[in-house]
């Protein structure tokens, strides 16, 4: 093995007092050697941030180390002065963050945001600065890196941020490079080319880079080793492929378990139910700008000519990545926004074209389940009201809709009592949960779930989208699953859309869209999803 | 609730606030009581000074009347001014931004200009102007500082409302078919109060102010004895009797600082977010 650059020795972080656990890091120990990708996964609150951010000295106030060491280069960086943290930071370790867009400053060049970093130490003249930008850039793979020079943040998409932020991290030639979750925030697309983009540059430069991440996928890509973290410990360490292929902690099996697998079964739905949701021709389109002095107003087609069918019980996947307008067609769908033209016929009945009453009726049969577990549920309100309020606005007596109320927590695996309790005294999943029966709570034919587990850790995902399975089939009811994730899509739908700049560009059975792409656009983003050669491989 | 307390104690201002705060209640409230006499009587000889007579400590003014009697009596009064046009400018304010936040588009344009339309007349001169047309009394009073002082809630609260109008919860309330006013009214409202509570604790200092700043240019109620028009009749002979403005001058400005200091602790307590982090 070459030499270690990193070591952390028995690193303890206190947690301030009232927080769920004592400490965020218990007692972690590990060594980062050059020339090698370390990955620390974890879901969320597991402490694999707080370690990192222990390594930069960024560790939020009321957080504070307790014991153990971090040493570099001989010195320990717990004990180091904040003037001493200044001058290693950015030089020999740097770090890369998760929201590229809120990690630069929206009002600063590009290249005055690279020179700032040599700026920072007092390195180099204007002029160097300015010309070692642009090797930086073009060495990201940015394309034009003149003109990125001149840009700002909003300028960019998201993946070429992420570039600029990775530039500036090298900018110095760190020795090591802390990525922590980097590629969360990206499309699939995007992600598997920063990926490569690190992992070629940690090649030529022979650093080592510390990779935070919660996505097994992404391990699988990318990691040399690896070592798995559960409330602040670290449960398992070794190789990337001992780990991945024979994991010997429960934990850590339970996590490579929960991972949606990839191959999507033949499902063997021969005969189509009757068809519930008929959608024809869909239109929505946005403008910007413009307005009164007659500017040229910024066009975007968000749905362009969708159409599509949803038989009874089935699932429909609308796949696709930002931007790509799948969110907008659920929108539409329920009438949270106002198609431009086009059909939505549910039950025969056309949602496009309803409106007051009878819309308010309609909507009894199509409901939605929200992305964020904690935005969808009224912070002010116990959960009884929330779930009753549905029935109640339709005319059921309060007595009834509450009885309804608990019948349907437990429908989705919630005690009963909960009906007393606030949303914020629940987990994400059973928050997820209250908004699954909100929206039974109606008693829908069809349900819109909308990057319905985005937000939750991969163990509660299964569980969340076990739980939806099982409610389909016992409810019979049609689902239309908007996601971003493929393996999620490919777990639990029987049918699938691709979409792609507001367009469908790909239908059909889930198998088939995974076995055999068509389109070359479905092909791109199936060959993206991190892990998936490493899944092929062990198939065989 | 207990974690309220808990939040708001914290801040060692706002509970000195709230002490004054409950001092300036317990004195209005007990003035008839602890000095039944009426504060426009005359008790003793004109410009009698402080601590000079055990019975009258703040001394007389210029009619020879009670400063303390006076005091305790514009206790009542400024707070009643105080608190009802507050709450009457909330009463106005509240549906104003509601209304234009929730339904946007012309609604909220129309709203808004109208808005605007008392923001840009200075709010002391325009209060000024409508006490003078109504006759000054404690009702126009009121309802002058009340038309003066709503725009700023309507403007906080259409904010609010602007940005929690998108929140998936009340998608998901629009979807389960609830009306619009069900919507705003248990949806939305209730999670802008922490913002109004601090917004109004401010008011109420505000009020107390603009009604002095009434009673000292004359506009008072020729009825009520109040700080303003304390300070207002003794401004000719603030060199022979400093105490005649001196005294209600530091009533006022217990008060108003006790309100602002309890504004700053109740956003500490209800925006936890917000508030300066632990030390």
């Amino acid at each position: 093995m070459t030499d270690q650059v990193l070591r952390v020795e028995n690193l303890k972080i206190a947690l301030p007092e009232g927080a769920d656990r004592d400490f965020a890091v218990n007692d972690v120990s590990f060594d980062l050697h050059a020339g090698e990708i370390l990955c620390i996964v974890g879901e969320s609150g597991s402490g694999k941030s707080m370690s990192a951010n222990a390594a930069m000295g960024l560790l939020p106030e009321l957080v504070r180390p307790v014991g153990g060491r971090i040493l570099f280069d001989g010195n320990d960086l717990l004990t180091l002065s904040e003037d001493e943290m200044m001058d290693l930071r950015g030089r020999k370790i740097a770090m890369i963050f998760q929201e590229p867009m809120s990690a630069l400053n929206p009002l600063m060049r590009v290249e005055d945001q690279i020179a700032e970093v040599f700026e920072a130490h007092g390195l180099l003249t204007r002029k160097e600065r300015k010309e070692r930008a642009v090797t930086l850039l073009t060495e990201v793979g940015i394309p034009d890196p003149e003109k990125a020079m001149r840009a700002y943040p909003f300028q960019l998409s998201g993946g070429q941020r992420q570039r600029v932020m990775i530039a500036m991290a090298l900018a110095l030639e760190p020795q090591i490079l802390i990525a922590d979750e980097p590629t969360t925030a990206l499309d699939v697309t995007t992600q598997a080319q920063i990926l490569q983009l690190i992992r070629n540059l940690q090649e030529q430069r022979g650093m080592a880079v510390m990779f935070i991440t919660h996505d097994f996928g992404v391990v699988a890509e990318i990691a040399d080793r690896v070592a798995v973290m559960q409330y602040g410990k670290i449960v398992e360490a070794g190789t990337a492929d001992e780990v991945l292929d024979n994991p010997q902690h429960a934990y850590t099996q339970k996590l490579i378990a929960a991972i949606p697998k990839l191959a999507a079964e033949a499902s063997e739905v021969a005969e189509p139910g009757t068809p519930i949701l008929d959608v024809a021709g869909l239109n929505k389109t946005y403008r910007t700008g413009g307005g009164m002095f007659g500017a040229q107003a910024r066009v975007v087609h968000a749905v362009n000519n969708v159409s599509l069918t949803l038989a009874e019980g089935e699932t429909l996947g609308i796949v696709g990545e930002s931007g790509s307008g799948k969110s907008s067609v659920g929108r539409c769908l329920v009438r949270l926004m106002q198609p431009d033209s086009g059909t939505v016929k549910l039950a025969g009945q056309d949602m496009a074209h309803l409106s007051g009453g009878a819309l308010r009726e309609a909507r009894k049969s199509i409901q939605m389940i929200f992305q964020d577990p904690y935005a969808s549920l009224n912070p002010r309100a116990k959960v009884g009201r929330i779930i009753a309020e549905g029935p109640m606005a339709h005319g059921v007596s309060k007595r009834e809709a509450y009885a309804r109320a608990v019948e349907l927590l437990e429908l989705v695996d919630l005690d009963a009592l909960s009906i007393d309790r606030y949303p914020h005294e629940f987990s994400g999943g059973q928050r997820q949960r209250i908004g699954i029966a909100r929206a039974l709570a109606l008693e829908p034919r069809v349900i819109i779930a909308d990057e319905a587990v985005s937000a939750l850790d991969v163990s509660i995902q299964a569980q969340v989208l076990d739980l939806l399975a099982d409610l389909k089939k016992r409810l019979n009811l049609a689902l239309v699953f908007i996601t971003h994730d493929l393996r999620v899509a490919a777990q639990i739908c029987d049918r699938i859309a691709v979409m792609q700049k507001g367009e469908i560009v790909e239908t059909g059975p889930a198998h088939a869209i995974f076995d055999n792409p068509q389109n070359a656009y479905t092909r791109t983003l199936i060959e993206a999803i991190p892990g998936r050669e490493k899944e092929l491989a062990a198939a065989g | 609730m207990a974690d309220f307390w808990k939040r708001f104690s914290r801040n060692r201002g706002a509970v000195i606030g709230v002490a004054i705060l409950v001092v300036v209640l317990v004195v209005a409230i007990l003035a008839p009581l602890l000095l039944p006499q009426s504060p426009w009587r005359m008790v003793q000889r004109p410009f009698l000074p402080p601590f000079s007579m055990d019975q009258y400590p703040l001394g007389t003014d210029a009619l020879g009347r009670d400063v303390l009697s006076g005091l305790a009596y514009g206790a009542q009064v400024s707070l009643l001014v105080g608190l009802v046009s507050t709450l009457a400018a909330l009463l106005i304010g509240i549906p104003m931004g509601a209304l234009a936040g929730y339904f946007g588009g012309w609604v909220d344009d129309a709203l808004m200009r109208f808005t605007e339309f008392f923001q840009t007349v200075p709010s002391f001169a325009l209060a000024i102007v409508l006490v003078a047309i109504f006759q000054p009394s404690i009702y126009s009073i009121i309802a002058a500082i009340a038309i003066v002082s709503w725009p700023p809630v309507a403007r906080l609260v259409r904010g609010e409302v602007l940005s929690l109008r998108s929140r998936e919860y009340v998608e998901a309330a629009i979807l389960s078919g609830q009306s619009n006013l069900t919507i705003i009214l248990r949806q939305v409202l209730p999670n802008t109060i922490s913002p109004i509570i601090v917004l109004a604790s401010l008011m109420v200092a505000t009020a107390i102010l603009l009604e002095s700043a009434l009673s000292f240019m004359g506009l008072g109620d020729p009825n009520m004895m109040s700080w303003g028009y304390m300070i207002g009749a003794a401004r000719t002979v603030i060199r022979q009797a400093w105490w005649l403005s001196f005294f209600p001058g530091v009533a006022i400005l217990l008060t108003v600082l006790a309100l602002n200091l309890i504004g700053e602790g109740l956003n500490d307590a209800l925006n936890p977010r917000l508030a300066r982090r632990g030390k």
